[in-house]
């Protein structure tokens, strides 16, 4: 998978009537190189999700070009969204399934389930589930597909605390083991730092590019919180305007 | 203090009781007018009930209402068939709704005894005219049915399926189907109820069996005890086709409910 080239002029939203809509993005030229960790930064309502709908080819109406490499028939999207999306008419094991097109991979998902803590909700169906377990669900999914592509969207938002922690070490040793590109959006900047090889920052809406920042902590030093908090610090000193968005 | 399951018993013996009683009800209403009225066109309950038996015994009402369930069948699949490929063509397509609503509107709006007297008229008195004046018929009840089922499908769903690119088989068998389930039952029971009311017509204008001819028999011969025993196999059969094919299919696609 190589580079993904994203060149927006602008992404506008249709206003209703007379109104003239509502731009989200103006003037965004990012590229992710492959393999890559990059944390996508921004205040609520920014367009991070329109950003990643239109990346992963949901969205085509907006000006501008995106160029996702040589994303061929095989090269493999997960995406974590927002809310679960799980089918409510088939079981937490089946959901998995359903994504895994070709290659069952039972070994990978029962793996996945054990980690997750959710084995032995495996034939439940989604509507017995706590918001937090659905959500871990998805998760499963999007890393049951092998992707090359891993789009996440606030993955861990309404997780408690460790179980968050445990997902984030999960994540990472997924990545380690398998490198592939992953786009990540949230507006916790501390699980950002924690994550990212590069941190994206973008300002609110017409969402625009602020800053590019690359994490210089070592992947060994990702769970000291006092480096985390020392980066972030760092931050917020050398580049004011970050301040306003956080 | 009874026991939850115990309770649940009592209380579904309390509901069949209920309706056995007000079943009673009815037929004691019914053999009282009878008595009251005593009338040929009004007979009583064991009248009915023997003129049943001697239709049963003589084959000549399993073999009518055997032509007449043939029919429903073919003519009920055809219609459910097409009726949902195109709902689902019409909800997913704006240009093709657009273009084709005003055809559904006229559709709908043709009286029933048009088609068929069309249908006869320009395929002669054959079976596969009968068949198709009912299709015609329920079509496009089907069609708006499914459309407006289709139009709701859950777009978040949709771009889950698209992300994770699954096949269009999937789509439609995991996806799309499932949302639309009780569109399809809905359009099913509303669909048996209208194909009943068509088929009669249909059979009584043009066929020489099934129920419809032989209530048109009847009707000539003033034979009211016969009318109501072919209505009441009738009522029975519906019973049936809700109690042990249309019931399980709900209780199995709604199965994930809380």
């Amino acid at each position: 998978m190589s580079a993904i080239k994203i060149d927006i002029l602008n992404k506008r939203f249709p206003g209703v009537g007379e109104a003239t809509g509502h731009l989200v993005i103006e003037n965004l030229n990012l590229t992710i190189n492959p393999q890559e960790f990059v944390c996508l930064v921004g205040p609520s309502g920014c367009g991070k999700t329109t950003l990643l709908n239109i990346i992963a080819g949901l969205d085509t109406d907006f000006t501008g070009e995106i160029s996702v490499g040589q994303v061929t028939k095989k090269s493999k999207i997960g995406v974590v969204f927002q809310n679960p999306r799980l089918l409510a008419w088939r079981t937490v094991r089946q959901n998995i399934e359903l994504v895994q097109e070709r290659f069952q991979n039972a070994e990978l998902i029962d793996e996945l389930l054990d980690v997750m803590q959710l084995t032995v909700f495996q034939n439940v169906y989604p509507e017995r589930l706590s918001l937090g377990m659905s959500r871990r669900v998805a998760l499963i999914r999007a890393f049951a597909v092998n992707p090359d592509l891993l789009l996440m969207d606030e993955p861990f938002v309404s997780l408690d605390a460790p179980t968050a922690r445990q997902v984030r070490d999960l994540l990472l040793l997924l990545w380690e083991k398998r490198p592939h590109t992953v786009l990540f959006v949230t507006h916790d900047l501390r699980e950002a730092i924690a994550l990212a090889d590069r941190l994206v920052f973008l300002s609110a809406a017409p969402m625009g590019f602020v800053a590019d920042i690359k994490v210089s902590i070592p992947r060994t030093e990702r769970n000291n919180e006092q480096a985390i908090e020392e980066f972030r610090q760092q931050l917020m000193n050398e580049y004011p305007a970050i301040k306003q968005l956080i | 203090m009874l026991e939850p399951s115990g309770l649940k018993i009592n209380l579904n013996i309390h509901k069949y009781f209920l309706s056995v009683l007000s079943l009673l009800f009815l037929l004691i209403t019914w053999q009282a007018l009878a008595v009251y009225l005593d009338s040929s066109t009004f007979p009583m309950p064991v009248l009915v009930a023997k003129v049943f038996w001697q239709a049963c015994v003589t084959g000549q009402l399993p073999y009518h209402l055997g032509m007449t369930l043939l029919r429903l069948i073919v003519s009920f699949s055809i219609a459910m068939l097409f009726g949902c490929a195109m709902g689902i063509a019409l909800g997913r397509n704006r240009k093709l709704d657009a273009f084709f609503d005003n055809w559904l509107v006229i559709f709908l709006n043709v009286p029933a005894l048009v088609t068929i007297i069309l249908c006869y008229v320009w395929f002669g008195l054959v079976e596969s005219a009968a068949i198709l004046a009912v299709v015609v018929n329920k079509l496009p009840n089907v069609i708006v049915t499914i459309r407006e089922g289709t139009r709701a499908l859950d777009q978040d769903l949709m771009d889950m399926a698209r992300c994770y690119r699954l096949s269009k088989r999937k789509i439609l068998l995991e996806i799309i189907w499932p949302q639309l389930h009780p569109f399809v039952m809905g359009a099913t029971r509303s669909g048996l109820a209208l194909i009943w009311k068509i088929i009669l017509v249909v059979e009584l204008l043009g066929r020489s069996n099934g129920m419809g001819y032989q209530l048109h028999l009847f009707f000539q011969m003033f034979d009211v005890a016969s009318i109501l025993a072919y209505t009441l196999a009738f009522v029975g059969v519906i019973q049936l086709i809700e109690l042990l094919i249309l019931k399980p299919l709900d209780q199995h696609a709604l199965r994930w409910r809380r």
